[in-house]
Parts: structure tokens; sequence; C-alpha cells
């Protein structure tokens, strides 16, 4: 099934990734356009198109533009989410490496519609080839006269400054994104007061997610009406699907926000390997509730997956065929949210850990009877008491897996050491010998 | 000014006031940990969390303002399991080494164990080791494995003391408070970081290991290290037997008074207190050798009236010191009036200045001159400055001189001291601690310090503070007041005050700053002095 490609219109054209290239394939008419506009309209195009922030909260982004406050006198700043760090999500480094200029471009009509003169693009510290080819990218729109002074030759001037990470999940929190980029750690702030009213340098600032700003220029280039109706109900455009695990074709797919989760995994994805079966998925990153093979005919939007249970999040879809143990997805999973917790609150920087204690014994074999009521307790400890959302991240997964796969874990607390071992054995030829097993 | 409900009570409080301190206005304690009204709020240790009507999540009181007509509630089951649920977390990897803790018995989490937990771990796993008994600066040690990561610390580094020397490192379960690369934790407020820690994981070197803090009594008196007065208790323990040493003072802790220091104190003045047990006179004394204090204030009687009879008043000087309370130099300045003495001065010998910092540190170590200005003691016209009446009474000027702490041996030099002391006529001593000077005086009396008595001392502010008598003086010693009275009563002096109480009675009555003035309404945080306009 094809159907059009906006935002990964020019992957696999190398040519693009230069100024020249990427005007050729018809780029920055966008922003001539709307720099032709009164930045006000932009933001209520925006708002027409429907277009929900695609970090993962699915917030309407421009309404998300519309807290900032009206003409306060001072700097204010865009802050540029490119520290794509939930665990399955790969679609922002595919738009940093592929197509810069469509950041820029999206940007740079961002900066115009909210009177901003100054945006940072904080790129994941492992993105090193994202980061030098954006590099190079902002080198040539500076060149281009695209940024500076004159943006194309209007009056607006726009400076952007490109700003690596160090390797913490959180510092993708937005807030935390802030205190990284003022230099001190990442923790996330209080709210209130919001990054709107006071945000990076004590300014008001909007942050938006690459994927986000990388479909501005489509949306103002083809009209709000035209962008909506790309998509479905309150969901405008098409949305990047990283697709992975256990199907016939992972990978990153530009579809309509209407196509379904059964439709993402069996007809794009092609389905499981041979002889498997799909039992569960997980819809919008690691810390999404897992859905069942069942719950599979759910739109992927934000609203719709949302109803569902779960959430769209970085829309990065995971497929679980029964060759995998839930005891075992879930042990990494907690331990990547115990590795990644700040440490700033309590509960979360204390319950990450234990949950992963508990799973990893399980895991082991050495589960106990109350070890799953005692999870959950954790789990109701954690959630909604904290700072930002990592808790709930962390925690969102164990209680999916528990609800919806709680005989598998039982199974192996009945089992003991045995069951600890399946995990590894099934796929390989033989049982390890007596001397592997301590 | 909003007016809301907690738990049921209706409470009006000041704008901007959190939810933690509307409770408290209330009469309900929400429990906290990194929660500190003289620190910006961190939102972190999620122990304040509380129900708000009309909030689905729970929220935490103390970044969440008290607003009109809000109702909140701190006594659901919700609140209750929330709260169980971070004291949980946060003894998972606490060592639980209260034995051996010096914060026992003064701990946020013993305490909110008790009031909200009182479970038993349900951790079948091993907890985290981390580092114990860091030496982290001059008067502070760290024990990681304790600390609940509330970032008080760090925070009264990065904006009170404004030296950026602590940090959290690392992430997660395992991250760690500690010293920045290079740094050590020592700079002019260091102390502080130990008052404010909730737990036991800052403590202090100097007192640490040293008593129990149930055995100490407080005395919320105020420091006397220089012209700030600022607010403090003051630990002692009185007990021989379950102390480390026979030292009666054991530390020195700051209270708040938002007028004066907020809730802070200086290292400066924080460990001057073993100067109250060290060095200390004992016995009155004639040339080194001890008599009776009766003897003693006998001779200094007979001193003056033969001098008085022989010279007159004009042969006689008092030589007082801005270290002294209000009562002790009112009842020296009475005692003068009433013999005539002119000559009475509450001026440093040696100054005693030092460094200031614009903040809590004053460069006039003394702690009343203030107020030795306002009884009209301080330096003025017609009247010889410290060292000029040492010069005179060097030229055989003075018939009489009775220097009340005033370190002599210092001034003058010893040769110059042994010069003095050597010519007929009275000259007297009445210090706190033994010098060579005190113990080569023809006579010495010894005096009790700011911690032996009631009394009072005016900050370079002009507010009158309160001090609190938090040991009996040592030895025979005794506030000089009490000696300027017993001089009177035997130099024919009307009875005019018995204690510090009724002398500052009629030091309020004497002196139009301090109308109306009395030790009780001094309260805790003291009072301004009236203007001299209004007089």
């Amino acid at each position: 099934m094809e159907t059009p490609r906006y935002l990964t219109r020019n992957f696999g054209n190398p040519g693009a990734l230069a100024h020249e290239g990427y005007v050729k394939s018809g780029g920055y008419q966008a922003l001539k356009k709307a720099l032709g506009m009164k930045p006000a309209d932009i933001i209520e195009e925006v708002k027409k198109g429907n277009l929900r922030g695609r970090g993962g909260a699915g917030f309407a982004a421009g309404v998300k533009w519309g807290f900032l406050p009206k003409d306060d006198g001072g700097p204010r700043y865009l802050a540029v989410n490119a520290d794509e760090g939930e665990p399955g999500t790969f679609k922002d480094r595919a738009l940093l490496e592929q197509d810069p200029h469509q950041l820029i471009e999206g940007i740079a009509i961002t900066c115009f519609a909210n009177g901003v003169h100054a945006a940072y693009v904080y790129v994941r510290g492992e993105f090193h080839k994202g980061r030098r080819t954006l590099e190079e990218a902002l080198r040539q729109a500076y060149q281009a006269g695209v940024l500076g002074k004159k943006v194309m030759g209007s009056d607006f001037s726009l400076d952007v400054h490109l700003h690596p990470g160090a390797g913490a999940y959180i510092c993708g929190e937005e807030t935390a994104l802030l205190e990284s980029l003022e230099g001190k750690k990442g923790f996330p702030r209080l709210k209130p007061p919001f990054p709107a009213v006071k945000g990076l340098f004590g300014r008001p600032t909007i942050i938006n997610n690459v994927e986000t700003l990388s479909c501005v220029p489509h949306l103002i280039s083809m009209g709000a009406e035209a962008w909506a109706a790309l998509g479905c109900e309150k969901n405008g455009g098409t949305k990047l699907y990283c697709l992975s695990g256990q199907v016939r074709k992972p990978g990153l797919y530009e579809l309509p926000h209407s196509t379904t989760l059964r439709q993402l995994v069996f007809e794009h994805g092609g389905g499981p390997r041979p002889g498997r079966s799909i039992k569960a998925v997980i819809p919008g990153g690691s810390s999404s509730p897992v859905l069942t093979e069942k719950e599979m005919d759910v739109r992927m939007d934000f609203d719709s997956l949302g109803k569902a249970g779960s959430m769209l999040g970085s829309a990065a879809t995971m497929a679980i065929d029964d060759s995998t143990s839930m005891v075992r997805l879930l042990q990494n999973v907690s331990r990547f949210y115990a590795h990644e917790s700040c440490g700033q609150c309590t509960p979360c920087r204390e319950g990450t850990h234990w949950m992963h204690k508990i799973i990893d014994r399980i895991a082991e074999g050495r589960g106990q009877a109350d070890d799953l009521d005692r999870l959950l307790d954790i789990c109701d400890n954690m959630a909604g008491k904290t700072i930002c959302v990592l808790a709930d991240a962390a925690v969102f997964p164990v209680q999916s897996f528990l609800r919806k796969f709680r005989a598998e874990f039982e199974e192996y607390i009945r089992k003991g050491r045995k069951m600890s071992l399946v995990g590894w054995t099934e796929e390989m030829p033989e049982a390890p010998t007596a001397a592997g097993i301590h | 000014m909003p007016k809301l409900t907690i738990d049921g009570k209706e409470v009006e409080v000041e704008k901007g006031a959190n939810l933690i301190l509307a409770a408290q206005a209330a009469g309900v304690e929400v429990p906290h940990f990194c929660y500190h009204p003289g620190l910006p709020v961190a939102g972190n240790c999620r122990m304040c969390l509380v129900e708000i009507e009309g909030s689905p999540k729970l929220q935490i009181g103390c970044n969440t303002p008290a607003a009109d007509g809000m109702v909140v509630k701190t006594d659901t089951p919700k609140v209750a399991k929330a709260r169980q649920g971070v004291m949980e977390f946060l003894l998972l990897n606490h060592p639980i080494d209260c034995p051996v803790c010096d914060c026992a018995g003064e701990c946020y989490l013993q305490d909110y164990y008790m009031l909200h937990d009182r479970a038993h771990s349900r951790l079948e796993e091993g907890k985290n080791k981390k580092k114990k008994a860091e030496d982290i600066g001059p008067h502070v040690m760290l024990d990681t494995e304790r600390c609940v990561l509330c970032s008080r610390c760090v925070r009264f580094t990065d904006f009170v003391s404004k030296s950026h020397e602590l940090g959290i490192f690392g992430r997660g379960s395992t991250e760690q408070i500690g010293l920045v690369e290079g740094a050590r934790l020592d700079n002019p407020y260091s102390g502080n970081v130990v008052d404010i820690c909730p737990v036991g994981a800052l403590t202090d070197k100097q007192f640490r290991f040293k008593s129990r803090p149930w055995y100490l009594e407080d005395a919320e008196t105020v420091c006397d290290g220089c012209s700030q007065g600022c607010n403090i208790v003051l630990n002692t323990n009185p007990n021989p037997y379950n102390k480390v040493g026979q030292a009666r003072a054991y530390r020195v802790y700051p209270r708040e008074n938002a007028q004066v220091n907020q809730f802070w104190i200086c290292d400066e003045g924080r460990y001057s207190y073993p100067s109250l047990d060290q060095g200390r006179a004992a016995r009155a004394a004639r040339r080194g050798l001890p008599i009776p204090w009766e003897e003693a204030v006998a001779e200094l009687a007979s001193g003056l009236k033969s001098a008085l009879d022989s010279g007159g008043p004009g042969s006689v000087a008092f030589l007082l010191s801005p270290r002294l309370t209000n009562e002790e130099l009112w009842a020296w300045a009475r005692l003068a009036r009433h013999l005539g003495v002119g000559q009475v001065e509450a001026g440093d010998g040696i100054k005693r200045t030092g460094g200031a910092d614009g903040y809590l540190i004053q460069a006039d170590k003394n702690p009343n001159s203030e107020g030795a200005r306002l009884l009209g003691l301080g330096p003025r016209a017609g009247v010889l400055g410290a060292r000029e009446v040492l010069k005179a009474a060097g030229e055989g000027k003075f018939s009489a001189l009775v220097a009340v702490e005033q370190d002599l041996g210092a001034v003058l030099g010893m040769p110059a001291f042994l010069e003095l002391a050597g010519r007929p006529g009275l000259l007297a001593l009445v210090n706190a601690h033994e010098s060579e000077a005190a113990s080569r005086a023809p006579l010495f009396l010894p005096r009790a310090v700011y911690a032996e008595q009631e009394g009072s001392f005016t900050n370079r502010q002009g507010r009158v503070q309160r001090l609190r008598k938090a040991m009996e003086p040592w030895g025979d010693s005794r506030p000089a007041f009490a000696l300027a009275l017993q001089l009177g009563s035997a130099l024919g002096q009307e009875p005019w005050a018995g204690d510090a109480e009724s002398v500052f009675l009629d030091l309020a009555r004497g002196v139009p700053e301090f109308k109306d003035m009395t030790h009780q309404a001094l309260g805790k945080s003291g009072l301004a002095v009236k203007s001299a306009v209004a007089a």
C-alpha cells in the first residue's frame, strides 16, 4: 500500500542533505510562504492543522505555542528536543541524518511564528552522525541566508545553536533538557512555573520534538485543511512509526494516523516470523502499556490508543512473538528505568531500582509468592507521585505486563530455577551442561 | 490573604505561603524532608503529598501556594499510604545504624517512621553500599548511606553560602551527595549544613560522639561573637555521666530570627563555645593567690572608698567593655553615678575587629557596642577612651582603676601592666578568663560569661535581644552586674535592683530608647530600640 510521503520524502536522496538539493526538491518554500504571513496566523494554522506533539505526550503544538506570554519584551527561546531516547524509537535520528534542512525549515517557521530569535537543538549524545549532518546543514543554511541576521532576506533574524547531550535518557524530559542546556545536571524541574512562562535561562521557552518541527513546513505549504485531512480527527498529518521487534519487516514507516496497530504489524511489517505468532505489542515505546494480540485493532493515533489503555508515545511499536518470555522482557525494561532514573524524587529513585531487583530475582528463579503483589504496590507508591513522568513510565510496563501476562510470571515463581533457564535454552540447540548452571 | 480549609479547619494565611506553612497555621504538621523555609523549594522528597479537592493526583505541599477556597486534606487514607510509601523507599537502602548514629534522637527518619510508617522492610535483596564517614571539610563529616538526597545541603551551598562545594553525583538509587572535584566544604557557614540535614548524613566533627542529644538542655540565647547578635540555641549537658569529656557547653546551633540571622550562623560563632568552659577563672585572687569572693569585694570597696576620700571622684576610673551585657553596663553606670565617678567608659582596649562579609559576619567582634553607646558609655567628649585611661593611670592620674572584661596584659603589654600594677592605689581586674595579667593583678575577680547569666545585648541594628542562662557561673564567678550591686550596697548605695531582670527594668526607665521594655517583652526574637527622635 503506497501512501504519500512527506516527512520522509527526501529519505534515500542524499542530494537533499545539501541546501541546494533541498531547495531543488521544493525546500524552503514553506518558510518563504510563512515569512509573508502574520505570525499569529501561522499559529492559528498549526492549531487548525491538528498538529500533535510527536515527543510522546501528543500535546497540540499550536496550543503549546499559545501559552507563551504576549509581548513580554524580553528574549524567548525554542528548544528543539532531539534527545531521542525512548527504547524502540528511531524516527528523530532518521530525520536528523536524512533531512536536516527540513528540520531547520520547521525551526525557522516556528521561531518566526513565536517571535523567537534563538533556538537550541539538543541532540542526543550518541547521535554522532545526526549531529554532524545537522551541523553541516546549519552551516549551509547560514551561508545561504536561511539563518542569521536576515532570514531569507526578511527583517527576521534567527540563530540556531546545536548542543550535544551526554547520554542521559532523562534529558529528553523537557525541563531536564533545559537544565542540561543551562549546563546543570539533568534534573527535571518542578512545575509550575511552566517553561512557556519561565524556561531556558529563566525566559519563556517552547520545547518541540524534531518530528513535530519537521511537520511544520508541510503543514504550512499544503495548508491546515489538507494537513488535517491526512490524519484523522484531532490527529492531523502523517506519522512516523518505528516498527521493531519480532516482525518480518521492521523499519520506519510514514503512515496516516488512521492506520491500525494490526495493519502496521501485519500489513506493513509483514507479520511474525514463520511458525511464530504475535502475542503482544508495545505500541509507543517501552513505557507504553503493553497490548495483547486481541487488542491490536486500535487506530494508531494519540486518542484511540489512550482509550485502549495505552499510548502512542513516541510511536515506537515493538512486536513480541510467542518465543519471548514476558518476564525476561520486563527484566530488561525495568533495568533500563532503574538505570535511567535521575534519582531526584524518592519514589522513582528507590522504586525503579527495587522493582528491577525483584524482577531480576523472579527471572533468576528465586521469585516468591508475594512478589507480584509487592511489585504492584510499589507501582502504586510511585505512579503520579514524582516531579516528572519517568516514574509513571517505569510503572506502566510493570502494571500492564502483570495484568495481561500474570500467568507467565506465576510460572516463573512456581517453577523456580528450572524456569529461569527457559528464556535462554529454548532457542539454543543444546541445553547448557551442568557446569554452566550456577 | 487567602482563606482555605485544612483538615476541616479554616485558616487565613499570608499570600504566597505554601501548604506546609498553611497547615502549620492550622495546627497540622505536614511531614517533609527537602523543604526548608530558608532555601528554594526542591520538591524531591515527596513526603509532603496532600490531597487537594478538585485535583486528581496528590500534590506536594511545599510547591503549592495556598489559594482562596482551597480544601486540603492531610488525614486521608490516600495521603497516609503515600507517606508510608515514601518512608519505605527512603528506608529501603538506609543502613538503620541509629545505635551508632550521632543524629539518633533528632532524626526526621526516626520521627516519621514512628508517625507514618511502622512497617517492616519488604526488601529481600541486599542494600546498596555507599561511602561512609567521609571527611568533607574542617567541620563536617558525610555518611552517604544515611543520606535521603533531599539536597538541602547542596541548595545551602548554592544559594546561601554561595560557595558551591557540594553536588549530587551519579544517578538513580546509587547517586550520592559529594564534593565538587577539588573542593572541600570549607566556607564561613559550613556548619549550617549539619543543622539542616534532616538525617544523620552530615554530622558535626566537633560535636559527634560527645553526647546524645536527649541529654542536652537548650538555652535560647544570642551569640556573643560579633555585633550581629545571631540567635542561637546553646546546648549544655549538666550531667557528668552521660557524656564524653567534662565540658558543659556541647553545641551551638542557630535559632530562626528573620530580622537578624534568618536560619543561619557563621562557623566562627558556632564553634566558639568551648571558650565557655576552657581557660575560665574560678577564684578571686590577690596577686595570683586565691582569696574568698567576699574578701575580694570588701577589698575592692575599701580601695574605692579610700581613693574617693583622698582624691575625690576624679581619681577613680571604671573601664568597662562592649562585651558586657546591657544589665552589667547599666549596673556599673549606676554605681559610677552614685559614687560621682565621671570616668566610666565601655570602649575597646584592643580593637576587636575582623573580617566582615556583608552578610552575618560583622567587623566589630563585640556583641554589645550599640548597647554601650545607647547607655551613654561609648566614646564621647569629656571622657577618656580606654587607652587614654590606661595612659593616664600609668602617669598616676588615677588612684583607683577597675577594669571589667578588658585584657590589660594584652592592651598594655606585660611590662607596662606590671609597672601599673606596682603603683600605689587600687587596680582591680574583673575577667571571665585566666590570663597572665589576671594572675599578676593586685586584685582579681572572676566574671560569669554571657552564657551563665540572664541579660541582653543590643546588636548593631539596635535590636535588644535576650540572653538566657544556660549554665551556672563557673567557680566563684558572678555576673558583673551582681558585683556592681554588691559594691553599691557596701558603698552606701540605696538598694535599687536584685537580679538581671530588675536591673533591666531600671534601665528601661532610665534610657528612653529602652522605654517600656522588659525581659518578657523582648521575647525570643528581641525588640528594636525606640528611635531617639520619639523620646
